[in-house]
């Protein structure tokens, strides 16, 4: 008997990406369809990959720093803050105090850019267009904030290993307070424009469901995890860098379908608010940088740390052979793991849906890749 | 971080012999791998020079006491660094643990899995698996050493989310996984000669017949 599943009628191949404006990157899926209904897909990836592991090895501690910037280039400062809280651990020493609280208020800072550049982005997939241009007017001034920190807005490498390279501007305190009395109002507005409205609400409820269990088994972290309701915030769990000193909650959601991981995030942006008051508020003074040797040689051994990155959980996986370079630097990244998880949730949905379920995931393949 | 840490000072004692089971033995007989060092500077001194391994101080906890019930000899160590908890198994026994961690010990969650090389060494590579507990909170590595061209089984038997991780390892060492429902490539060109990650590979090098006939240049670099 001759098979000839490849001449299954009913089943249609087709393309999408690498080249797709609501792929968020060089992301090429195939989707295997039926009509409408989509059956399977598979990922294919790697087209940004620049072997930054192989350059973490090739490189001194420090001279790695900025590379990893260029991983998830919309969070640049959470990778920053990951690398450097990991080669802290190995070199077993803390950033002081002043350090501790500037690091929390930029990555929180950066947690509402890389939230309302998500936000804009997965609301032009779904065919709102207005949200995107009210997202990036907000998301300027935060880079604002950064440029005139360190004088970079994107890839910002604005933490070094033991704490900070630049003292911060006259005026930061009082331009981050601003920042977010200007912001909360701007975060209802969005929420007006798209809460209950009825096509956003039709694009998005039901759709996409991934269950807590799911994404564990999946490894699935970050808001698409509590949008499934388990309160797993890093933050909370294993804080870092000071945060078991700031009040706020995780917020979570309870069907893990694509609506409830936008109301997750808008509600994260209110606590990351939240977070930055409270720590401008008290930023200690004292100095930035703590005692780091000149030419770091962590002594022999490896260190797993991980952060809450706004995708989920950041890791770094560091060998140290008691050289300048690491021996093995190994990137966890939130989206790679996540993306992973885009063949369950689509599985049964429609085409429409898969460009809303991958806005939703929130990957960015620069991380992905690597 | 909250996992309090311990430096330098608190190294294994040699062994002693005394701690439980039967650990501590047969990671020695290997190459550079932890165990047993000690340099003399117990007095807490920089200068002198640092350890050439890992200081690592036991681990014991319930979780410890239950897998040594379980596998015995096939776990050779219950090390902790900086806080961090990690055990090294016998290849074989990676899967049957990482099962019991997640079935009896809700380590649920797998965290990464990836791979480290040292080519002096007999048994080739690490091959790491990083868990994590949600009840818990807590987080445990499970290490394995295993020698070129060994092909240790598949985690995804246990965790969904080794599928992809182990291709990347795949891909970057050339590890295979036994029973893996899709053993390819995942970043590289699925054609891509050469294993990235193993430490012979140059930083410059590239699979130069790939990037000449598909980008028709001559080198990307």
């Amino acid at each position: 008997m001759p098979e000839a599943t490849f001449l299954d009628a009913t089943e249609l191949v087709i393309n999408m990406g690498p080249q797709h404006p609501s792929t968020h990157g060089v992301l090429r899926v195939i989707l295997k369809l039926d009509g409408e209904k989509v059956n399977g897909t598979e990922c294919v990836i790697g087209y940004l990959h620049r072997g930054v592991e192989k350059i973490g090895e090739h490189r001194t501690y420090q001279q790695f720093a900025p590379y990893v910037d260029r991983m998830d280039y919309v969070a640049a400062v959470s990778n920053g803050l990951g690398y450097c809280l990991a080669v802290e651990k190995l070199l077993n020493i803390e950033a002081p105090p002043r350090a501790q609280a500037v690091r929390v208020i930029l990555t929180e800072l950066n947690r509402i850019a890389s939230h309302l550049l998500w936000l804009g982005t997965h609301a032009l997939d779904i065919g709102a267009i207005t949200p995107v241009f009210y997202c990036l007017r907000e998301r300027e001034e935060v880079l604002k904030i950064f440029e005139n920190y360190c004088g970079a807005r994107l890839t910002t490498h604005a933490f070094r290993i033991g704490g900070l390279q630049y003292e911060t501007y006259d005026g930061f305190e009082e331009e981050v307070k601003k920042f977010c009395d200007w912001f909360i109002p701007k975060v209802d507005e969005y929420e007006e424009l798209l809460t209950n409205n009825r096509i956003w609400v039709g694009r998005l409820k039901g759709v996409g469901i991934l269950s807590a269990d799911e994404c564990k088994e999946y490894g699935v972290t970050g808001p698409v995890l509590r949008a499934a309701g388990v309160q797993w915030d890093l933050r909370k769990a294993q804080p870092y860098s000071g945060y078991e000193q700031y009040e706020f909650e995780i917020p979570i959601a309870e069907n893990g379908d694509t609506y409830d991981r936008y109301t997750v995030r808008m509600e994260e942006m209110r606590q990351s608010t939240r977070i930055i008051r409270q720590a401008v508020d008290r930023i200690p003074s004292g100095p930035i940088m703590g005692k780091v040797p000149k030419v770091v040689k962590p002594p022999v051994g490896e260190a797993y740390v991980s952060i809450e990155a706004p995708k989920g959980e950041l890791g770094y996986f560091i060998v140290s052979d008691n050289s300048t370079q690491p021996y093995r630097m190994r990137v966890r990244p939130p989206s790679f793991v996540n993306l992973q998880a885009l063949d369950r949730m689509v599985r049964g949905g429609l085409v429409a849906d898969v460009v809303a379920i991958i806005g939703t995931l929130d990957i960015v393949l620069g991380e992905v890749d690597r | 971080m909250a996992d309090e840490q311990k430096p330098e000072g608190s190294a294994t004692p040699p062994p002693t012999g005394g701690e439980a089971a039967k650990p501590a033995e047969p990671p020695a007989a290997a190459a550079p791998k932890p165990a047993a060092p000690k340099p003399a500077a117990a007095a807490h001194a920089a200068p002198p020079k640092p350890p050439a391994v890992m200081v690592t101080t036991p681990w014991e906890s319930e979780i410890t006491q239950l897998l040594k019930e379980r596998f015995g000899g096939e776990i050779t160590e219950f090390s902790t660094y900086l806080g961090q908890n990690f055990l090294v198994a016998k290849p074989d026994a990676a899967i049957p643990i990482l099962e019991t961690l997640k079935l009896e010990l809700d380590f649920d969650y797998l965290v990464d899995v990836t791979a480290v090389d040292y080519p002096k060494r007999p048994e080739r590579f690490d091959v790491v698996y990083i868990l994590y507990s949600f009840a818990r909170n807590e987080r445990v590595r499970v290490k394995t050493m295993i020698p070129d061209g060994y092909t240790p089984a598949t985690a995804v038997t246990v965790h969904l989310a080794a599928n992809w991780l182990e291709r990347e390892v795949f891909d970057m060492f050339g590890i295979q996984f036994a029973g893996h429902p899709d053993m390819r490539r995942i970043l590289l060109p699925e054609e891509w000669q050469g294993y990235p990650l193993r430490k012979e590979y140059g930083i410059l090098q590239q699979d130069d017949a790939w990037v000449r006939e598909n980008m028709g240049i001559e080198s990307g670099q």
